[in-house]
Formats: structure tokens, sequence, C-alpha cells
């Protein structure tokens, strides 16, 4: 295909070259140069998306070369619908992100967004394991990087915690992808699924365990969630919105890619296996709701949700049986919580922006004072506790439909009981906000401006919508390769 | 898309869109509020009427629209529907004139009207439902619509109610969830059919019929205040007076008992749950229901908590009538249905007028209201007339179909039941009435807020709707055998509901 017209490569290129656009230009020049360029990655995913619905996947080698020298690239309906996801949300976030950081921007802001997309997006798009290392390697340093600008020493401390977990995640796939490409010389994903279906020898047991877990840390799932509330709860609003909404989706994506695809002779050998995740995903949901209801300021709160709804993610494991359920719940999770997390993040911050409180008890009032951004607070909440109508509903439909398919009413129960959980924090802080405030009349504290407000609610109502108009997404997923 | 498909969502849309416009407007635009309002609230009232002529013809009315492989969301009206639908329309439009009058002045109306809008399509939604999947996302929309009114004043007893509220009806939910996600898991689909889903639930252990039954009537008993899961209701009455109208009456409870009535019918069918065995015990907690709330309500001096007590034993007898195998218990259940509707938000109404009126707010300071107040006063004693079965009124007609369904069913523990109930109507309503009438007026009342002014005691817009509805309880009484009344439509019901099961 002509590589003007290839919508894959622009979506890689469009965000390096805007972000080191941005580098160069003056603060005044980033935000525009990234709403541009969101606003063409948007259009290329659509198109993509246009593309998979009708074609089935399309791959093919950018620049030409074959491989080992070009650079595989691939796209099924799986990666359209995260391209989409992820182009949509950045787009909304970096138009919350110019006004919010209209007073001063933290160094490299517009830079480290670019590239963080611009890693993400590859990652979507990769076929081969080392690949995708270095694009986990480029998104993962991209993220430390937006954590630490929010400069404060706390901000440092888990920017340091959380380059420690990044670091040792990706070094633990690393040697995984070291060890595979040892036994077998080559490491493409769609290679290896035949390869390793054929013979397993115990250093691929062992790959995959670390690649896995490696991905597991990154992805936060409980126990390895240690490092995610000071980060997505001490950074600056937008760039928590980034992390909870995108970034941690990005290396479940691959976990959840690695397990279908290359792996999935040695899941399938053992089917025991696909119980770990699960029962970590249940013990992230209670943990992280339990820490959530506990916690004492707001985005702590909604990072401590982020633990809870990530677990939801790997209950569909056990699951994946004769039919789609299980990977449509998974998918719909994903794409659900994405877009309420990321209204929910920064809703709280422009509610801590006018109340000048981090505390939860900073909310009360809001009702009052800022209604459209409270609205947007609570139709998110709506979508994270599974309430109809949103995509979170249909998420946690299909998940309990595929747990009783599959004979595991215990994932049932657990999602049922999360949903309960959810309830109690999000109407923790909606309760508050009805509280009558002593001097409400006078003195209303200044609006903010409306882009603030409007871009969180139009994020949280599109998760609501999800949950009325989900079948183009579950018809982008039926080609997808299981 | 042609017209019978339109008519269900013009329905939903005559107050969901109201509901959005109100939500943008500022909060001193009072006239455009109101005036949005009532055209809502009228031209949804319009849109009945034509569903009510052609459904009555025979014709069909059904949107239907994929949201994921397998799962529909459907909106079908059909008789039943309506019943439910035109009940909530037509006490909306009251609710709505009396809530303008209510909230003069009062703080935050967009927001409350907003959500009363809101409150008032989830209703349609749960009533014009085809499945239990459309069913469950109304009536958790119900949920979280009602809670910003019921916390609506923002003081800590209004905090308190709010949060018991939640409790109970996000749990009911996720009970409900459970059993209908089971049920589609079983049965393959949930979709509302006259008589059952017959083949369907046949072959399935009845074991796990039952258990799925208890989660979804658990589900709906939460709404319907079903002792034991009636807790919240005495609490939320903490809610300004038109909100308590539209938990009592228009909508919540209403949609709870509503529930009952589709999963026997429609889901399970009256005779699958007769052999299953779950009809008795579901009469059984329906009677103890209706006397315990009647026996509470005799112990309340604060009047709401009293009449809310009230509630919790009168829906129970829209459950009793379902669980009375055959058409006349019915019978009695739905037009019960809609003469609870009428005679409690009468009630509401009176007791919100007294309170803003005088600040009365306990049965003890009632002491020679009816001379202050007679018309409200008159409204209220033809609301609580009715409540006790009285001749002539709404009650009569329906306690006297259900204790004909009670004998016709062979139980006649029932008919005692409702006897005994009565009683106990008169035993709680009876000093209301007494003191009000007949014992002389204090020297001052606790809050006297609005003057009288010649024979107009209160404002107009608290005082027309009570009257309006209390003429009604009066009316659908006499006028029973009326072509359009509530016991004619109710009958037309039972009709098809037992036509399809002879087939």
């Amino acid at each position: 295909m002509n590589l003007i017209l290839d919508p894959l490569a622009w979506l890689i290129l469009l965000p390096l070259l805007w972000a080191t656009l941005a580098f160069v230009a003056t603060d005044r020049y980033g935000p525009r140069l990234a709403i541009a360029g969101l606003v063409g990655q948007l259009l290329c995913a659509a198109m993509l998306a246009q593309d998979v619905a009708s074609h089935g996947s399309i791959g093919h080698l950018a620049g030409g070369w074959a491989e080992p020298l070009g650079i595989r690239l691939f796209a099924d309906g799986l990666s359209a619908v995260m391209l989409l996801l992820t182009q949509g949300v950045a787009l909304a976030l970096v138009l919350y992100a110019r006004s919010y950081f209209s007073q001063a921007t933290p160094p490299a802001f517009w830079t480290l967004t670019g590239f963080l997309i611009a890693g993400m997006n590859a990652l979507f798009l990769s076929g081969d394991l080392f690949n995708l290392y270095v694009t986990l390697e480029l998104v993962g340093l991209a993220a430390v990087g937006l954590v630490a600008a929010g400069g404060g020493a706390a901000q440092i401390a888990a920017a340091l915690r959380y380059l420690l977990a990044t670091l040792v995640g990706s070094g633990a796939y690393l040697f995984g992808v070291a060890l595979i490409y040892g036994s077998y010389g080559t490491v493409s994903a769609s290679l290896l699924g035949q390869l390793i279906n054929a013979e397993a020898p115990i250093a691929v047991w062992l790959a995959a365990g670390l690649m896995l877990t490696g991905l597991l840390l990154k992805t936060a799932l409980f126990p390895f969630h240690f490092w995610l509330p000071p980060a997505h709860g001490g950074a600056p609003a937008p760039v928590s919105a980034l992390l909870s909404a995108l970034v941690v989706k990005a290396s479940f994506y691959l976990f959840l890619r690695l397990w279908l695809g290359p792996f999935a002779a040695l899941t399938e050998a053992q089917p025991w296996l696909a119980q770990l995740p699960a029962a970590l995903g249940a013990s992230a949901i209670l943990w992280g709701s339990w820490q959530a209801i506990r916690a004492d300021r707001l985005k702590v709160l909604i990072a401590y949700s982020t633990v809870a709804q990530i677990g939801y993610l790997f209950l569909i494991f056990p699951l994946f049986g004769t039919g789609a359920l299980a990977l449509q719940a998974g998918i719909l999770q994903v794409t659900a919580h994405g877009l309420a997390k990321a209204a929910m993040f920064i809703a709280a911050g422009t509610l801590i922006k006018v109340s000048g409180s981090e505390r939860v008890l900073g909310v009360a009032g809001a009702a009052v004072h800022l209604p459209v951004t409270l609205f947007a607070f609570a139709l998110a909440g709506v979508s994270l506790m599974g309430l109809p109508p949103s995509g979170g509903f249909l998420a946690k439909w299909l998940l309990i439909d595929a747990a009783l398919d599959q004979g595991h009413e215990w994932i049932a129960g657990i999602a049922i009981a999360g949903g309960l959980l959810a309830g109690i924090y999000v109407f923790r802080v909606l309760r508050l906000a009805f509280r009558v405030t002593i001097a409400d009349d006078e003195a209303a504290p200044l609006r903010p401006a409306a882009v603030l407000e409007w871009t969180a609610l139009a994020l949280a109502a599109a998760s609501i919508l999800l949950g009325l108009f989900a079948m183009p997404l579950i018809n982008l997923l039926a080609g997808v390769t299981r | 898309m042609n017209l019978n498909e339109l008519l269900p969502l013009a329905v939903i849309a005559s107050s969901l869109v109201p509901a959005l416009l109100i939500f943008t407007l500022p909060e001193e635009s009072v006239r455009l509020r109101t005036a949005l309002n009532l055209f809502a609230a009228i031209t949804k009232i319009i849109l009945v009427g034509a569903l009510l002529i052609g459904v009555r013809g025979g014709e069909d009315y059904a949107f239907r629209h994929t949201v994921l492989p397998g799962m529909d969301l459907v909106f079908k009206v059909d008789a039943l529907a309506l019943l439910f639908v035109s009940l909530s329309a037509v006490l909306w439009l009251f609710t709505t004139l009396y809530a303008i009058g209510y909230l003069e002045h009062a703080p935050n109306r967009s927001r409350f009207f907003g959500f009363f809008s809101l409150c008032v399509t989830a209703t349609m939604g749960i009533a014009m439902a085809g499945n239990l999947f459309t069913f469950f996302i109304f009536y958790e929309l119900l949920t979280l619509a009602t809670f910003p009114l019921v916390v609506h004043r923002g003081t800590p007893q209004a905090m308190r109610g709010g949060t018991i509220y939640l409790a109970y009806t996000l749990v009911g939910g996720a009970l409900l969830l459970a059993g209908i996600v089971w049920l589609h898991h079983l049965a393959g689909h949930t979709e509302f059919v006259q008589g059952g889903l017959g083949n369907a639930l046949h072959g399935i252990n009845p074991t796990i019929l039952q258990a799925v039954f208890l989660l979804l009537i658990a589900g709906v008993g939460v709404k319907a205040a079903i002792v034991p899961l009636h807790g919240w209701l005495p609490q939320a009455m903490v809610a300004p007076a038109p909100v308590s109208a539209l938990l009592h009456a228009v909508a919540v409870v209403k949609a709870g008992a509503f529930g009952v009535v589709r999963i026997v019918y429609e889901i399970y069918g009256i005779e699958f749950v007769q052999t299953l065995g779950v009809l008795l015990p579901l009469a059984v907690i329906a009677a103890i229901t209706i006397l315990w709330g009647s026996l509470r309500a005799l112990f309340q001096d604060d009047l709401k908590k009293r009449l809310a007590y009230s509630t919790i034993s009168q829906v129970s007898y829209i459950v009793l009538g379902v669980a009375l195998f055959g058409p006349l218990g019915t019978i009695g259940g739905l037009v019960h249905l809609v003469h609870q509707g009428i005679m409690k938000i009468t009630l509401f109404f009176c007791a919100g007028n007294f309170a803003e009126t005088l600040g009365i707010h306990k049965v003890s300071e009632m002491d020679g209201a009816g001379r202050r107040m007679p018309l409200t006063t008159l409204a209220f004693s033809i609301g609580a007339l009715g409540m006790m079965g009285a001749p002539l009124t709404a009650g009569a007609v329906s306690k006297a179909w259900l204790s004909d369904g009670a004998a016709a069913a062979g139980m006649d523990w029932a008919i005692w039941v409702l006897t005994a109930s009565s009683l106990l109507n008169a035993a709680y309503f009876l000093p209301i009435l007494y003191r009000a009438w007949f014992r002389p007026a204090p020297d001052s009342w606790p809050h006297e807020e609005i003057a009288a002014r010649g024979w107009r005691e209160t404002a107009w817009l608290l005082l027309l709707p009570p009257l309006f509805t209390a003429t009604a309880t009066i009316g659908v009484g006499i006028f029973a055998d009326a072509a359009f009344s509530p016991l004619a439509w109710a009958q037309l019901i039972a009709r098809r509901e037992y036509v399809s099961l002879g087939q």
C-alpha cells in the first residue's frame, strides 16, 4: 500500500511529528499542534476501523521491506477499537489540558503526551514481540515523565516508584522475548503460535511466565498495583486521566493478545492457569473498592477505583470458551472504563481546581456550584458501577452471562458485588455534593472555563451512550481471531 | 420507521427531552421552565390518549433496537403497559402543577424539575418495557433519577434518607440483575409474553426456577416495599411533598408492583408460577406486608410517616391480587395499581398543604385543621375514606374485586386479611379526620406561612391538584363501569392475559 495514504503508518507518524514540533515550538503552539494532530489521527483510526469492518484484519510491511528488516504493521478489530478509544479520549483530554494548564504547562507536557500516544498506537499495530517491547518502553518512559512533570516532591517520589515498576515490568518482558528468540529464532507473534503449539520447551514456559507477569506489573493488577495510586492520584488531572483511561489498557491489551495468540497453546494445555488472573482480578476488585471507599483524597479514591476496575478485565480469562462473550465483555469494559475514568478524573480536576481542596470533602455543595461537572462525574460513576444504561453495564451483563455459560458462578457473584462496592464509593462523593454548604448563597466560587466542564461531560456521555449503541464495537470484534 | 414504532418513542421523548432542556435552563427562567413542564405533561397525555384508543382497538405498538447480539431494547405498548403509563402521565401533570406551587421561591428548581421529568421518563420505560432487559435499564434509571430528589433539601436528614434509599434500591437492583441474567441464560431470552415464556421454561430444574423467581421478586420487591424490604420508604419521607407523591403514587413503589405483575404473568405465567409452588408464599408475604404496614401506621405521629406505612400496606394489595390465582384477583390487583395511586397522591398533596400552609407535620397537631383549611381537609378525608374502602370510592372497588378474587381462589384467609386491614386503616385514619374536623383549633398554628384569603385557604396551585385527585377518587368509584375507567381497563387486561392462557 502507498505509505502516503496508509492510516496505519500515519497513526504512528503523526503523534511523533507533533510531539517533536511541540518540543521546539513555544507553549502557545503545543496544544494547537496536539489538537490538530489528534483530529487527523482520529480520522485515520476511523478509516482503519471502516477498513477492518469491511475486510477483516489488515497487515503489511511498512516501507515495503521484507521481514526482518521491515516493520510489520497489523490491525484487526481489536486494534481498531483500541485505536479509536485512544485517539478519541486523547483528543478530549488535550482539549481539557489546554485550558487546565492555561497558567503554566508542566515542562514538555505536549511532547511527552505525543510520544506516549505514538507508543500506544505502535503497540496496537505491532505484530512482533520485540517491537512490542520497544513500544512498551516508550509508553512507560513517557508516562513516568508525565507523572514527574507534576513537579512536587510527592510526584517525583511517585514517578520514581512508577519508573521502578515499569522498568522491572518491561525488563521481565524483554528477558522473556530473549528466551523465545533463543528457542525459536523468531519474534513474530503470528509465527510463534504454531511453533509453540508444535513444541514448547521449558524455556518457553519460563518466557511466557516472565512476559505475562511483567505485563501484569505494568497493568497494576493486584497485588502489583502498589505504584498506581500515588502515580495516578498525584499527577495533574489530565495526566491521571491519560494514565488511568489508556496507559494501563495498553499493557492489558498486550497481555490479552499474548494469551489468545502465541501462548494459547500453553494456556489451553493447562486450563487451571486461567484461574490465576481471574483470582487476582477478583482480589483487585475487592481490595481496590475497599481502598476507594476509605480514601481521603478524591483523586486517590478514583485511582483505587481504577485498581478495582482493572480487576474486571482479568475476570474474563477462564471464560474463553466457545462463544465470543468473554472477549466482548473484556473489550467493552476497556472501552467503557476508558471513557468513564477519563471523564471522572478530569471532572475531579475541575472540582479540585474550583474548591481548592484535594479531599473528598471538598466536593460538598458542588451540585449547586458545578452542576455540569458533577453531572459528568455522576454519569461516569454510573458506568463504573455498571448501572444501565452504560457501557459498563453491558460489559457486566456479558461478563455475568459468560460466567454462567462457562459454569464459573463465582465470577458472576464477584461482578455483582463489585458493582455494589463501586456504588458505595461513587455515591460517597455524589451525596456529599448535594450537601448544603453554609456560605451557599454568597460568593459562589468562580465558574471554570466551559471547556473544562464540557469535555468531561462529553466523555461521560460517551460511556453512557455506549450502553445503547454497542453493536458497531461488537461487530468490529467479530473478526478477531483467537 | 412507521407511526406504530414512533409513538412509544414519542412517549419517552416527551419527558426525556424536556428533562434535558430543563437542566440547561438558568434558575431564574421560571416562566419558560413552567411552560416547558406543562407543555411536556400535556403532550404526553395526548400521546397516551392516542395509544389508549389504539390499543383498545387491538393495535400493536412496538419499537425494537438491538443493543447486543440477542439482546434488544424493546418498547411495547400493550394494555398492561398503558394502565401504568396513563396513571403516571396523568398524575405527572397534577404533581407538576403542585410542585410549581410548592417550590415557589425554593432554590435549585431547574435541577429538581429536570430530575423529576427524568423519573417520569424512567417510569414510562418501565411501563412500556417489552423484556426484562429493558425493564431493568429503566428500573435502575429510576433509582438514579430519584436520588437527587430525595436528597434535594441537602439537610442531614435528607442525606440519611437518601443513603438508606440507595442502600436498599442498589442491592435490590443487584439481585434483580442476577435474576435477569440467570433467566436470560436459562431461557435464552426475557421477552414479556402474554401467558409467560411457556416452553422456554419447561425442562429447567424447578429449584433453579424458584431461586430465580426469588431473586426477581426480591429485586422488584424493594421498590414495592414488601416486608422485610420496606425500610427505605418511611425514611424517604424527608423529601419534599411532590417527591413523596412521586415515590408513593406516580413512580417508584408502582414500578416495583408493576414488576411483580410482569414477572408473574408474562415471564413465568400464572399457571406455571402456581405449579412451581411460589404463588402461595407470595400471597402470604403480601398479606404480612398488608398487616404489618397498617399496624406500624397506627403508631406514627408524623403524618407523612403514617402515610408511608399506609403505602407499604396498600401496595401489597396489588401483590396480593396478583398472587390470587384467578382473573378476579388479577382485576382487583391491577385496578388497585391505579386506585391506590390516585388516593395516595391526594393524601400526600394534602399533607404537603398542611405542612406548607400551617406548619403541621404531626397528627397531634391536626386539631381543628378542618376549619382553617376545609377544602384540603375534605380532599384528605375523601382519600382516607377511599383507603378504608368506603362505598362510592375507588378503594371500595379495589377491595370488592380483591375479596371476590380471594373467595374464588378458595383463599378465605385473604378475605380476613383484607377485612382486618380495612379496620386498621380506619383505626389510623379516623383519628386524623376526627381531630381535623371536630377538635377545636389551637390559638396559633405551628408555623403559619400562607395566610387565608377569603375561601382560598392556601395557594391556588397547592389547592387544585388534591381537589382534582379527590374528585377522581370518587369518580373512578362511581363510574367504575364506564368505557375507559381503570376497572374496565383492568378487565380488558385480565381478559387478554387469561385468553392467552386458554390457548
